[in-house]
């Protein structure tokens, strides 16, 4: 398939010019690793050896082939920061791989919250001839857009941490010891980031649906007898689903961004603080590596939802 | 033929009779309401607050709001509401240089590319694409890292993020613009390019342009709040509602006051915001 060969020299394209630039962004930072991770103090013989280690002595273009193909055999660098023991530096690899999970799980369970909350309040909306009913939904979501997702993540452990008891705030299971415990723990967190997108989502699909009922084959089809549960479920949302799948795609950035801040509040042990402790420690090979990681989520994610656009509506092929 | 009765003639006198007044709509006066009460109480925190920021009260810690302390006070007896006051300020000054920063390089950017075209506007649409398509938090993180954190380095990276959306915005427009019949006939009356970039074209895309402002500037407050949540946006000694948030969160159970001020008050703001553009699109519609 042509379109689709096209599609995946775009993937790698673009995942090589940000590999590029964050590895160059990198590089002009001020202040030297060496020093950083050593200290004022080290030796200059000590210092020198460290430098040959890292690989540090070799010109820039060499050295950004070497970790790109390191990456892409599987070896993803060392960090400058955590160490195992003594003697021996942690891999980057080991340091992402076990909160890798924990991440995943979050824009997962936020990502079926969102469509269970959405869609069947979208269809709601748009069926509902009450003006009563109307209004309190307009402003309902309004306000829920405006809610910030950390925020929203605090009044969720303040209500259900502190007053309802549903959970223990900062009580975070690993998935390794108790499955269950871990997911049910991820539901609130997931819930601070989907109801705001949750509430955007809706309104797109209230406005979809509405400019699709409007159409001829609705008419056709009511008028050959089509019961109004028949004709929103069997015709008019499938049809109006085809932006919201674009939008929901859009979305997924979002939520993976909205994972990053409220990780922080639920103090989950995600990439999101890894990255953000990282940031601040100036850790750069872990700084380098998520960002090439999340931005290729976000790429492979518009990728699929390319994919499933055409899955649900056959009459789009490769323009 | 009298002028009044040829249809070119009724437009105009309809565009006359809107322009004479604004027509108000709910969203609209409820917007500005709201925006307005924040301006207010930013512009009188610059020069006056009930009580100063950083006076402490060991004897006033974790009062509750009353009508001594309209938002309670924290842990270090500090009044809330005073320094919410303030935190408005720090977020309202940031978000609008942020905006101006990134609104002033997507007019230049976006009315060179989109009115000349060919190879810089492909390579720039390229780009915007890839920055647009990234999680904008991110984004802003990534420059922070690079830069450093601190106020200054915060409106630079936010203006950055914020540079594609405006871009992209402007240039459409002036792509819709650059072929009207106005335009050509003022090509053929030999005025200069820059005039009509600026002067013929760049008048008649406000209105969008207005409402691309206001989407940003929201977004920016929320970048802000958001980022000087994690601490990497501004710094202690000035108050951030971001900031007061993460502090507040430590002391959930005996000051439930503490978070919901300064939180509250951002969603005050982002909905007020969100009102008056539905607002001003409705306007021009």
């Amino acid at each position: 398939m042509k379109y689709l060969s096209k599609k995946i020299v775009t993937l790698i394209m673009t995942l090589f010019v940000v590999s590029a630039a964050a590895f160059i962004a990198f590089q002009i930072i001020p202040g030297d690793v060496v020093t950083s991770i050593l200290g004022t103090e080290a030796t200059p013989e000590r210092e020198a050896q460290l430098r040959e280690e890292l690989g540090l002595n070799d010109p820039p273009v060499a050295r950004y082939f070497r970790w790109a193909g390191g990456v892409l055999m599987g070896d993803l660098g060392i960090s400058y920061r955590y160490a195992k023991n003594m003697n021996e530096m942690m891999p980057v690899a080991e340091l992402i791989g076990d909160k890798l999970p924990v991440t995943l799980s979050l824009a997962a369970i936020s990502l079926v919250l969102i469509v269970a909350v959405s869609i069947p309040l979208g269809v709601l909306w748009a069926r509902s001839r009450n003006k009563v009913l109307d209004a309190a939904l307009g402003v309902i979501t309004q306000t829920t857009m405006a809610i910030p997702s950390f925020f929203l993540g605090i009044i969720v452990t303040y209500l259900f941490g502190m007053v309802f008891k549903c959970f223990v705030p900062g009580g975070y299971v690993s998935y390794e010891k108790d499955i269950k415990g871990f997911l049910f723990y991820l539901l609130f967190p997931a819930l601070a980031i989907a109801l705001p997108k949750a509430a955007m989502t809706a309104r797109f699909l209230r406005g979809s649906l509405l400019t699709e009922l409007r159409a001829d084959y609705v008419r056709t089809a009511r008028s050959k007898g089509c019961g109004e549960r028949r004709v929103m479920y069997g015709h008019v949302l499938r049809n109006a689903m085809m932006p919201v799948i674009t939008f929901l795609g859009m979305i997924i950035a979002e939520i993976v961004a909205g994972s990053i801040v409220v990780e922080q509040v639920f103090s989950l042990p995600g990439i999101g603080r890894l990255l953000i402790s990282s940031i601040s420690t100036r850790d750069l090979p872990v700084v380098e590596i998520l960002i090439l990681y999340i931005t290729f989520v976000v790429i492979f994610v518009y990728f699929l939802v390319d994919i499933l656009y055409r899955v649900v509506d056959p009459r789009i092929s490769g323009k | 033929m009298p002028r009044d009765k040829c249809p070119a003639g009724e437009e105009n006198r309809a565009d006359v009779k809107r322009k004479g007044g604004i027509k108000w709509n709910k969203y609209l006066i409820a917007g500005l309401c709201m925006t307005g009460l924040i301006v207010l109480l930013a512009i009188v925190g610059i020069f006056w607050t009930p009580y100063s920021t950083t006076s402490m009260s060991a004897s006033e810690r974790f009062a509750a709001p009353s009508l001594r302390h309209f938002f309670g006070t924290d842990n270090f007896g500090r009044d809330i509401f005073s320094r919410v006051m303030k935190g408005i300020g720090t977020t309202i000054l940031i978000s609008t240089l942020v905006v101006a920063m990134s609104g002033t390089a997507g007019i230049l950017v976006g009315a060179l590319t989109g009115y000349f075209g060919g190879v810089v506007d492909e390579v720039v649409m390229r780009v915007t694409d890839a920055i647009n398509g990234f999680p904008s938090i991110l984004l802003a993180l990534v420059v922070i890292s690079v830069m450093g954190t601190g106020q200054r380095n915060l409106v630079i990276s936010l203006g950055i993020v914020f540079m594609p959306s405006f871009i992209r915005i402007v240039r459409s427009e002036f792509i819709r613009l650059r072929d009207a019949d106005y335009i050509s006939r003022a090509r053929l009356m030999g005025v200069g390019r820059i005039r009509i970039l600026f002067v013929h074209i760049l008048p008649n895309i406000f209105s969008t342009f207005w409402v691309s402002v206001m989407i940003g500037f929201n977004n920016a407050i929320l970048a802000e709040s958001g980022m000087s949540y994690l601490g990497i946006g501004v710094q202690p000694p000035q108050a951030s509602l971001g900031k007061m948030l993460s502090d507040a969160q430590g002391y959930l159970t005996t000051a439930p006051w503490y978070a919901l001020a300064p939180g509250l008050t951002i969603v005050w703001i982002v909905l007020g915001f969100s009102l008056l553009s539905e607002g001003v699109q409705r306007l021009s519609k």
